[in-house]
């Protein structure tokens, strides 16, 4: 009878969170902002949604079935690259795109790297940098209301004016996901006080990115210009990127000082592209840069062992 | 104030609950009682009785072999029945006596021991404790005497009694406070007597508030005793985030408690040392805590070491189910998993905890995701997935380059792991291993 005891080595009691509830803790806190993106931009965005989203997963299931691995859909991860993919394009592309898109994302980023924990770059933003190139057309038509148009930050650039509080809003063009400051903010902190991100990563990213606005707009002669800064945290993919692309687990830094230098480091990068760069977005190709450093962070911060600090 | 503690560490479901208020009860054996000989760290002791000696409770019937070694006491009377290897909870055969018991429990004249501890210089004192066979009683069991003999006893300025119990599920520590708290109260002084200006804690985890009232309440006219509350966090009970918790002073893996000036002290081996020298009792019993949803009751028992597993299962009326799926010896954090009820209780065995559902075996292993959490919680303040890398890989220079060896084992990480990866196991066995090397 005593046969079936079970033996293993202690710990013998494990905490309830795992991959899979982490996941979809992360696609309930997008669900707000994706929410609106669909209310803002109509019934094509929510198409759009779930088509990215479906062709994720299927792509992740064929590309393991294909080779003979164990199906890992459960864990969820590539719903939620699906979801972030979808929430970082324009409502208006044609529909192949996200089928090329999370192919780019989930075969070419994750599995080909190893799968899920072995990619070096985010492969939701690895996606969505791959599109901007190839199909920049697409990728950076921005309608709203039927009329094509501008988004803010691309207004803000050639110094034209904002409206502040429907970029907070999100009434304005932009990505699907991207365009709700408050639900991203939200869905943020609603993250934060799970556990699931470390605080450490948004709030030095925004910190710095804000500090380094407000220098620019003193250095520039605007002055103390809270209204310049407000668009800029609240415009382009900041909010998406801060809370929801530099804290993915994998493609950021480990170690709690890293984390700090990452978000120091990701603030500089989309401050100098926004700034002085081409485009007037600049979150993506700060963040999947940012990726590529994550493992010399790494290297130089590694904690000091308990009772070793001196 | 805010309450003492370390970084790290974790909050799992304490199942205190389960058993903190049965009160402490005898039970006493009545089958065999069997002793390995080696329930100490340190070398097995050597056996003084041979098949057929007639035995007495509290005789000593094994002695220590060398300083770092601890005599051995039998809780039972009767006759010697065998010498001879036995399982063991770790499931290694240890050679053990085997006592056939008589039923009787006749005594040995613990009076004859009894000494004024006026009388007794500090010699005196550490060489009674020896004779009483006193190990630590948290789990590792490390002889007591060799504690309280630092190379640097001048430097000794504190002496921690840990009540912290911050093994979820244990409560006999707990129990012995509001049982027992003048004979605590009483060992800590005896251990403090050996040692110049010395001040005693006694650090009591806040989620016991009757424990800290107890023994405030003890001490309140002992000005060099403080009841401390620390933290409910596990493991608080560590030595090393102990000391750094009361004192403020840190050690890492290759310093010993004496470094920080600290004596670190269980709660059942400071009234283990009030038997030895005010009653003249060795150490031949202790308090086991029987709990687990698969037990149809609960129980805090004193038991006599030796005592067949199973007797205690039985004393609580067996299980709810047919097989619970676990049954550790000790914590659910560190304790060990038992294949078999056919061991004895040793000097060690806090608990016997048994689980209708085993967590572990529940969920495959998957890849992680580096989210961070282990580096989180690591009391040792190392990166257990990178050296689950590492030790995965037979790494082991990189292992110690990357502070593997300053793992306390606690199991915090494989607690929190998200892809349910066995970190603390393959880290542990990898530290097994670096040692196994150094000695060669």
């Amino acid at each position: 009878m005593e046969q079936r005891m079970k033996i293993s080595s202690s710990p013998h009691i494990r905490d309830k969170e795992s991959t899979g509830s982490i996941m979809r803790q992360v696609m309930v806190a997008l669900l707000p902002a994706a929410f609106f993106g669909i209310y803002n931009f109509g019934m094509r965005a929510l198409l759009i949604t779930l088509l990215t989203i479906v062709c994720s997963i299927g792509w992740e299931a064929g590309y393991q079935k294909l080779l003979g691995r164990r199906i890992t859909l459960r864990d969820g991860s590539a719903a939620l690259t699906g979801l972030l993919l979808a929430m970082n394009l324009p409502p208006d592309v044609p529909f192949w795109l996200p089928v090329i898109g999370s192919f780019f994302a989930i075969i070419v980023v994750k599995q080909l790297f190893g799968g899920l924990g072995q990619n070096f770059m985010n492969p939701a933003l690895g996606a969505r940098c791959f599109l901007l190139i190839s199909f920049t057309g697409h990728m950076t038509s921005f309608s709203y209301d039927a009329v094509t148009t501008a988004t803010p930050l691309a207004e803000l650039k050639t110094g034209g004016s904002v409206d502040v509080m429907s970029m907070a809003l999100g009434t304005i063009p932009g990505t699907i996901g991207e365009t709700c400051a408050v639900a991203l903010i939200l869905g943020g902190l609603f993250l934060m006080a799970r556990g699931i991100i470390d605080y450490r990563i948004p709030i030095s990213y925004l910190g710095t990115f804000a500090g380094l606005i407000l220098l620019y707009a003193l250095a520039a002669g605007r002055g103390l210009d809270v209204s310049f800064l407000l668009a800029h945290l609240f415009g382009g993919g900041l909010m998406l990127g801060a809370f929801f692309m530099a804290t993915d687990y994998v493609t950021s830094p480990i170690t709690p000082a890293g984390r700090i230098w990452f978000g120091i480091l990701l603030g500089m990068l989309t401050f100098l592209f926004r700034v002085f760069g081409a485009s007037a977005e600049g979150v993506s190709y700060a963040i999947i840069i940012g990726n590529l450093v994550v493992p010399l962070l790494e290297r130089i911060t590694i904690p000091k062992a308990f009772g070793k600090e001196a | 104030m805010s309450l003492l503690t370390f970084s790290g560490g974790i909050h799992p479901y304490d199942g205190k609950e389960l058993s903190q208020n049965k009160e402490i009860c005898d039970l006493l054996p009545k089958g065999d009682c069997v002793y390995p000989l080696s329930q100490h760290i340190g070398a097995p002791a050597k056996p003084l009785v041979k098949k057929g000696d007639p035995v007495l409770v509290g005789q000593k019937i094994a002695e220590a072999d060398g300083f770092v070694s601890a005599n051995i006491h039998s809780g039972i009377s009767g006759r010697v029945k065998a010498v001879e290897p036995r399982m063991t909870v770790g499931g290694t055969r240890v050679l053990s006596i085997v006592i056939e018991n008589d039923g009787q429990f006749d005594e040995v004249d613990f009076g004859q021991n009894i000494r004024p501890l006026d009388q007794l210089y500090r010699e005196d004192v550490k060489e009674l404790i020896r004779e009483a066979g006193i190990v630590g009683m948290g789990g590792a069991g490390f002889p007591t005497h060799v504690k309280l003999s630092p190379k640097n006893e001048d430097a000794i300025d504190t002496i921690i009694v840990n009540g912290a119990e911050c093994e979820p599920y244990l409560t006999s520590d707990y129990r012995r406070m509001l049982e027992d708290p003048e004979k605590i109260a009483a060992g800590l002084q005896i251990v403090m007597n050996l040692f110049d200006d010395t001040k005693g804690i006694i650090a009591i985890e806040d989620n016991k508030p009757e424990a800290i009232e107890q023994m405030t309440k003890i001490t309140r006219n002992l000005p060099d005793i403080t009841v401390q509350a620390v933290k409910t966090k596990y493991p608080q009970g560590a030595e090393r985030q102990l000391i750094f918790a009361n004192t403020g002073r840190k050690l890492n893996s290759s310093m010993l408690p004496a470094d920080a000036g600290c004596i670190v002290h269980n709660i059942d081996t400071v009234v283990a040392i009030y038997h030895a020298l005010i009653e003249g009792k060795p150490l031949y019993e202790r308090i086991v805590t029987v709990t687990g949803d698969a037990v149809k009751d609960t129980a805090n028992f004193r038991v006599r070491i030796g005592t067949n597993t199973r007797e205690l299962i039985d004393a609580v009326g067996g299980f709810q189910v047919e097989q619970p799926e676990k049954i550790i010896s000790g914590g659910p954090m560190m304790g060990k998993a038992m294949f078999s009820l056919d061991v004895p209780i040793v000097k060690g065995s806090s608990a016997l905890l048994c689980l209708k559902e085993d967590d572990v075996s529940k969920e495959e292993p998957s890849a992680c995701i580096r989210c961070g959490r282990c580096v989180a919680v690591c009391p040792g303040r190392v990166m257990p997935n990178k050296l689950a890398d590492l030790a995965v890989h037979g790494d082991m220079e990189t292992f110690v380059q990357y502070e593997g060896m300053e793992c306390c084992e606690c199991g915090c990480c494989s607690y929190v792991c998200p892809a349910k990866r066995h970190l603390t196991q393959v880290i542990a066995g990898t530290r097994k291993q670096v040692l196994a090397n150094r000695k060669k």
